[in-house]
């Protein structure tokens, strides 16, 4: 009875869930970075994964947007193994922002955006009205349309950024796999980046990233994956996950959590060796 | 062409099921590229020392010359004329695709090892006389054997290369590398060699139009125009891999496949070019930068480079076989001419 119970709400998630890893196990030549893992993506939140250093996130990322195939699991997309989706359909449901893209010098911003509808072209067809309108939606969304005929390599870091972001919105996606789409931007160019995805996840889009700064995740995310060599330690809301023990437990860091004065997630305030009042200094995070 | 209600955000051009992003520039400039080379090519047809006018040139390739004028055009002077474009042409796009691969101006033929591992097989089978390499030479024909000695070492440096994926800067590295090795052993065998071999085997160190008939012209052709049906046809789904690997499967492309037929075209287009005249240096250095230039595209169009490298390897011969002294192969002054050509572009881009 139980059983079935529990079947039955499985085979609900699974249903409604965007993307789903089951029993993933995946790495590097020889090497073994991510053994066994399950994770389900929700819709319509954002979701964000969290780690130290080499412990899997991107490659987790990249086995969820078929990047990585696993060894052994599957990966579902909409209920489908994504393995066995042709590699234009994947894209045409699933947009994939990599780590510092680059563009070729002298590319204009509508051009990058408009090689977004690169899934829905062929040889003959490759510049329709319904690309173009797309594409301006993209633009539109993003923030970038005045920008549409400057060259990538002339924008500021976070307009880059908007870019490409727009080009994975121009596949006509509502689901966004981000890896690192803050890196080398300082913080107001990275809370205006994030604002942007949370602009795309009111509007509708579900997505998922991986972050490095713990309080950006944390105010940004409805749903965060905390993982620790290769396997998830813990998931679900900021408010239930983020702990002190959890954040000794992952990073090995002691760290204070205190409300955010200005959200309503939890705020963590990382304690060094040096540079602390004396009452912290030399204690265990708590 | 349908007009658009509002601003577009690229105008397109649409007729029934085709459709694609109309960008006047390219199209004006490669227009202009085409009609200067059959300018060119009917010019250096009718300069020679039977000078014949230009209409007459135009009028026997169609058809409908005089007698006279059809023997030394179409036995004599077709043939040298048609080898440059054929072998412009192939270098041209050939460094075109080789440098998109590699993300890097660096890239192209030269410097992957084609022409130099032709260039060590032809001096091997010409100085090394006897049992197995006159055998060879007997069978297949020196051409033909310096082909798959060019198309051998381009694959080893590919594979050598392939770690998890296609790094560029390792491919150049890499075929630098082999590049050398190919080199010494031509040093090699051309110091141990008789002397009358090393003067046969210059021949296939320098690249040259010198006495090319229909035979040589013929084979190059046929492969160079079906490898660039095949290029044509790839060509769209090359396109995404300019933003690297990651972003091309994102956007749906099969990046490693569509990179290997693409890499493959390049290498056998590179290879046709080289049986027909030897290894002409630079053209496919230069021509995919000077095309990028002249066309304002951020990466090297491939009909424009194959044009450009048309244009000036059919220029470079002109040039060697009238304006110079006598017995100067057409590969040194490609070097000579685009060279400077390209320097100039640099320098004007940097003054903007």
């Amino acid at each position: 009875m139980v059983a079935q119970d529990i079947t039955r709400v499985k085979s609900a998630v699974a249903q409604v869930a965007r993307l789903t890893a089951e029993d993933v196990t995946v790495g590097y030549g020889g090497r073994t970075v991510i053994d066994g893992l399950d994770v389900t993506v929700p819709p319509g939140v954002i979701t964000t994964i969290i780690g130290p250093n080499g412990c899997g996130k991107s490659t987790l990322l990249r086995t969820l947007s078929r990047l990585l195939k696993p060894t052994r699991g599957t990966v579902l997309l909409d209920g489908d193994d994504i393995v066995r989706l042709r590699t234009r359909d994947v894209a045409k449901k699933l947009g994939l922002l990599p780590q510092t893209p680059v563009a070729p010098e002298g590319l204009t911003v509508a051009d990058l955006v408009a090689r977004g509808r690169h899934p829905h072209q062929s040889w003959l067809r490759q510049w329709s009205s319904d690309d173009d309108a797309v594409v301006a939606r993209a633009l539109a969304m993003t923030g970038v349309s005045d920008l549409a005929d400057r060259p990538v390599d002339t924008l500021s870091g976070g307009q880059r950024q908007r870019v490409w972001i727009s080009m994975t919105l121009a596949q006509g996606t509502d689901l966004l796999l981000l890896d690192e789409p803050t890196t080398y931007l300082d913080l107001a160019h990275a809370i205006d980046v994030l604002d942007l995805v949370d602009d795309l996840h009111e509007a509708g889009c579900t997505v998922v990233m991986v972050l490095h700064d713990l309080n950006l995740a944390t105010r940004y995310s409805d749903n965060l994956v905390v993982m620790k060599e290769g396997a998830i330690l813990a998931q679900g809301h900021p408010r239930d996950v983020i702990t002190t023990e959890l954040l000794h437990e992952a990073f090995g860091l002691r760290a204070m959590v205190i409300d955010d004065p200005v959200g309503d997630r939890p705020l963590i305030v990382p304690i060094g060796r040096t540079q602390v009042q004396p009452n912290y200094r030399g204690k265990s995070g708590s | 062409m349908s007009a658009e209600p509002k601003a577009a955000v690229l105008p397109g051009v649409r007729l029934g099921r085709v459709s694609f992003v109309w960008r006047p520039w390219l199209v004006a400039v490669t227009l202009l590229l085409a009609a200067a080379t059959f300018l060119l090519f009917c010019l250096s047809i009718g300069i020679g020392d039977f000078p014949i006018g230009l209409p007459q040139v135009i009028a026997t390739i169609f058809g409908h010359g005089e007698p006279v004028d059809e023997f030394v055009i179409m036995d004599l002077r077709l043939p040298r004329a048609l080898a440059g474009l054929v072998v412009g042409v192939a270098l041209g796009v050939s460094g075109a695709i080789t440098q998109s691969i590699a993300r890097n101006p660096l890239a192209s033929p030269d410097v992957l090892g084609i022409t130099s591992g032709a260039g060590a097989v032809a001096v091997f089978l010409v100085t090394v006389s006897g049992g197995t390499a006159t055998a060879i030479v007997d069978s297949v024909g020196l051409s033909a054997a310096a082909l798959g000695g060019g198309l051998g070492t381009g694959l080893l440096v590919y594979f050598l290369a392939w770690r998890r994926g296609l790094d560029g800067f390792r491919l150049i590295l890499i075929g630098i590398s082999v590049t050398a090795v190919m080199e010494a052993i031509t040093t090699w065998l051309l110091a141990t060699a008789d002397i009358r071999d090393v003067a046969r085997a210059q021949a296939w160190l320098v690249g040259s139009l010198d006495d090319r008939g229909w035979d040589e012209v013929r084979t190059a052709l046929w492969c160079t125009l079906a490898l660039l049906a095949v290029v044509s046809c790839v060509a769209f789904q090359f396109k995404p891999l300019h933003f690297g690997d990651e972003v091309a499967a994102g956007l749906g492309v099969r990046y490693a496949r569509v990179r290997a037929v693409m890499l493959l075209c390049a290498v056998l287009l590179a290879g046709a070019a080289v049986s027909a005249a030897g290894p002409v240096p630079f053209v496919a250095l230069v021509a995919p930068q000077v095309a990028l230039r002249l066309t304002r595209c951020p990466t090297p169009p491939l009909a424009a480079s194959g044009l450009v490298g048309a244009l000036l390897l059919i220029g470079a011969d002109l040039v060697a076989r009238t304006a110079l002294p006598v017995g100067l192969p057409v590969g040194v002054v490609t070097a000579a001419v685009g060279g400077p050509f390209l320097v100039h572009l640099l320098v004007r881009a940097n003054v903007r």
